[in-house]
């Protein structure tokens, strides 16, 4: 009986081919706007954990009390150790040790006197080691604007705009000032190897980044760090996977005192960050449902019309004798085969769409300009677990639900008015 | 007749509050005690040789420095240990402030909001080195109590800054009654919020004035044990040479 109905849509396609289109279309949206929306809450995270938070981050117990005010003199020291220890705790996660600091850039005049100056925010990445990832991380070799990323030691960025307002150039020097780890006075000289942007306000007006080493030599931190952060396997933040690795991590030293034992937060435990990725999750489902079920309401109405539309087939199968809970059975079970050909080929499609977008992505730099947040300027989609069934939903269930509906008037007619119909 | 009475009554009474008030004082108003400390510790000129410890989180550590002043207006310091801040220098000159460091052989003008930075990662901020001006020029004082401090009857002032220019608007000070050294100091923000607390102690007479030659300063909104300054030689009214408080003189 099922191959019997499969063959009759394959082979009348007056009665399949356009409401598998319409499913198709419906599907294929659905899919592709959910991977959408997943991939746009999380670009945001994203961004957040490559340049501050990580997916995961190691610090004192003492400096997670007090990060917001990146107190270095509370920092992780005997890093290279530690970065052993995780690495081969959690195999698989990438670590990156960093250290932050707060600043001030002089740059001299002839005599070697104060010509300018201004503060900045400062970063210490792993640029020279040849082993790390610090740098596709954060893009650094597209946000080069003049000059290039330091190649040997004592080379450090400034952000664009800054070292316009300070009038100084890839090849000029300059002193940074700031406090080193046991909170002296450290004064140490670099050399501009070239300028960045970012495009985000908030890093354009003051960034300087050095060489880890430099930052260590600089800020009297050798093997230690503020931070080290982790990136778990894959591209995307996975709240639940950080929080394990932490609870794991932190399970470890839970019987040591020290306020200077290393301590693991997730991206969702740190400052507001929680919070945000609280808020993109249900956001992003809450989107994704309103659009699900926008869908669903279009493609019910497809199989409702579907359905009426076989109106005159349908008095013809009755006049012919045939039961009417058969009929309709019928058709409830073509709708199925119709809703799954339609979301198979949707999702398929759907899927294709979201995955060139989650590997070239769309970029919205020009849109950007002058905003003062934290945000990406690529959008990139995400394709999760949900991605591969999210489209079934509208596309088989709505299909079908519309056709029972459809179908409930062929219980309500009556022979009689059967037969008069076919004699007109 | 009634009135008459009254009259008396009032007199009465006011004279008994002026006199316990000259006795709270010593004899002395508020603005006199202050005067009589800024005799104590200001001087035409003066060089020390201090230690500053730094109590912090993870450890102590200690600097040594000299350093050369002349009243409000000039003063040079040298950092003479340990090696990493050794060479290390300062000049004040009036309002403005350079660092020299033998490491990056830069002279640097500290400015605007690096001034409340701390220096050496100490609880006094740049600020806090710049403003010596006597406390009469900058303060208007009134006594308010007297209590004991480390066993010492002490004159307690409320000074509140009459000038806008200045690192902290209120000021209240224990003053030590009989050698009008100070003995404890606490420093508000124009919120009235505290800002720093010090102590002074080792009170001891160098060339007629009696002088705290120990100085334990504790910034509030800092972790900590605070910044210990101890005086280890103090010469008033020295012969400093012009050229010590100019700027080749940093390098």
């Amino acid at each position: 009986m099922i191959r019997f109905l499969i063959k009759g849509l394959i082979r009348d396609r007056s009665r399949s081919l356009l409401p598998v289109i319409v499913v198709t279309a419906g599907v294929m949206l659905t899919v592709a706007m959910h991977a959408y929306i997943k991939g746009f809450m999380g670009d945001s995270i994203e961004l957040n954990a490559k340049f501050s938070y990580g997916h995961v981050k190691v610090m004192t117990r003492a400096y997670a009390e007090e990060a917001d005010l990146i107190p270095n003199d509370l920092a992780l020291v005997g890093t290279a150790a530690l970065k052993e220890e995780l690495a081969e705790k959690f195999p698989g996660m990438v670590w990156a040790p960093r250290i932050r600091f707060a600043g001030l850039v002089d740059v001299p005049d002839e005599q070697g006197e104060t010509r300018a100056q201004g503060p900045a925010m400062g970063l210490g990445l792993d640029l020279l080691s040849g082993d790390s990832r610090e740098i596709e991380r954060l893009d650094l070799g597209r946000a080069v604007v003049r000059g290039s990323l330091p190649e040997v030691r004592g080379q450090a960025l400034l952000s664009e705009v800054f070292s316009r307002r300070l009038n100084i150039e890839p090849g000029d020097s300059f002193t940074l000032i700031a406090s080193d780890m046991g909170g002296g006075l450290a004064m140490r000289n670099f050399e501009v190897a070239g300028t960045l942007s970012f495009g985000v306000e908030i890093m354009d007006r003051g960034t300087i980044i050095l060489d880890i080493e430099d930052a260590r030599l600089a800020l009297n931190m050798a093997d230690a760090a503020g931070e080290i952060l982790g990136f778990l396997p894959g591209s995307f933040y996975d709240d639940a996977e950080a929080r394990k690795t932490a609870d794991v991590f932190n399970a470890a030293y839970a019987g040591d005192s020290d306020e200077f034992a290393p301590v693991m937060k997730s991206l969702s435990g740190q400052g507001t960050l929680g919070t945000y990725v609280q808020f993109a999750d249900v956001w992003a489902n809450y989107i994704s449902l309103v659009f699900v079920g926008v869908m669903g309401l279009v493609l019910w109405n497809a199989g409702l019309l579907g359905g009426l539309r076989r109106y005159g087939e349908v008095g013809v199968r009755l006049a012919m004798g045939e039961e009417k809970g058969h009929v309709y059975g019928a058709m409830i079970v073509e709708s199925v085969f119709i809703g799954i050909a339609g979301s198979v080929i949707g999702t398929a499609l759907g899927l294709f769409i979201a995955g060139v977008i989650q590997k070239y992505g769309i970029n919205i730099e020009g849109l950007m300009e002058g905003a003062s947040l934290m945000f990406p300027t690529v959008i990139r989609t995400r394709i999760t677990p949900v991605s591969y069934y999210i489209g079934f939903i509208p596309g088989l269930a709505a299909t079908v639900i519309g056709t029972a509906l459809s179908g409930i008037g062929i219980f309500k007619r009556q022979t009689a008015r059967l037969f008069k119909e076919l004699e007109t | 007749m009634n009135k008459v009475k009254t009259y008396l009554l009032l007199l009465g009474l006011t004279a008994m509050a002026a006199a316990a008030f000259a006795q709270a004082g010593g004899g002395l108003d508020a603005d006199a005690i202050l005067e009589r400390v800024d005799r104590n510790m200001f001087s035409e000129n003066r060089i020390v040789e201090s230690s500053m410890t730094v109590h912090g989180r993870r450890g102590s550590r200690t600097m040594t420095m000299r350093t050369y002043s002349v009243g409000d207006r000039q003063s040079f310091t040298e950092y003479l240990s340990p090696p990493r801040e050794a060479g290390t220098k300062m000049l004040k000159l009036e309002d403005r402030l350079w660092i020299y460091s033998p490491s990056t052989d830069r002279i640097i003008q500290i400015s605007g909001h690096m001034l409340r930075q701390s220096v050496m990662g100490s609880d006094l901020s740049y600020e806090d080195m710049m403003e010596d001006r006597k406390l009469t020029d900058v303060y208007d004082a009134e006594l308010v109590g007297e209590e004991t401090v480390d066993g010492r009857a002490a004159h307690v002032l409320h000074l509140k800054a009459r000038v806008a220019d200045v690192a902290y608007d209120v000021r209240r000070i224990w003053i030590d009654a009989e050698r009008y050294a100070p003995l404890r100091e606490e420093l508000f923000a124009k919120s009235g919020q505290l800002l720093k607390r010090t102590e002074f102690s080792e009170v001891k007479k160098i060339e007629g004035r009696w002088f705290p030659t120990v100085v334990l300063f504790k910034d509030m909104l800092k972790q900590g044990d605070g910044t210990e300054f101890r005086m280890t030689d103090i010469k008033f009214d020295q012969d400093i040479p012009d050229h010590i408080f100019s700027k080749a003189s940093l390098r």
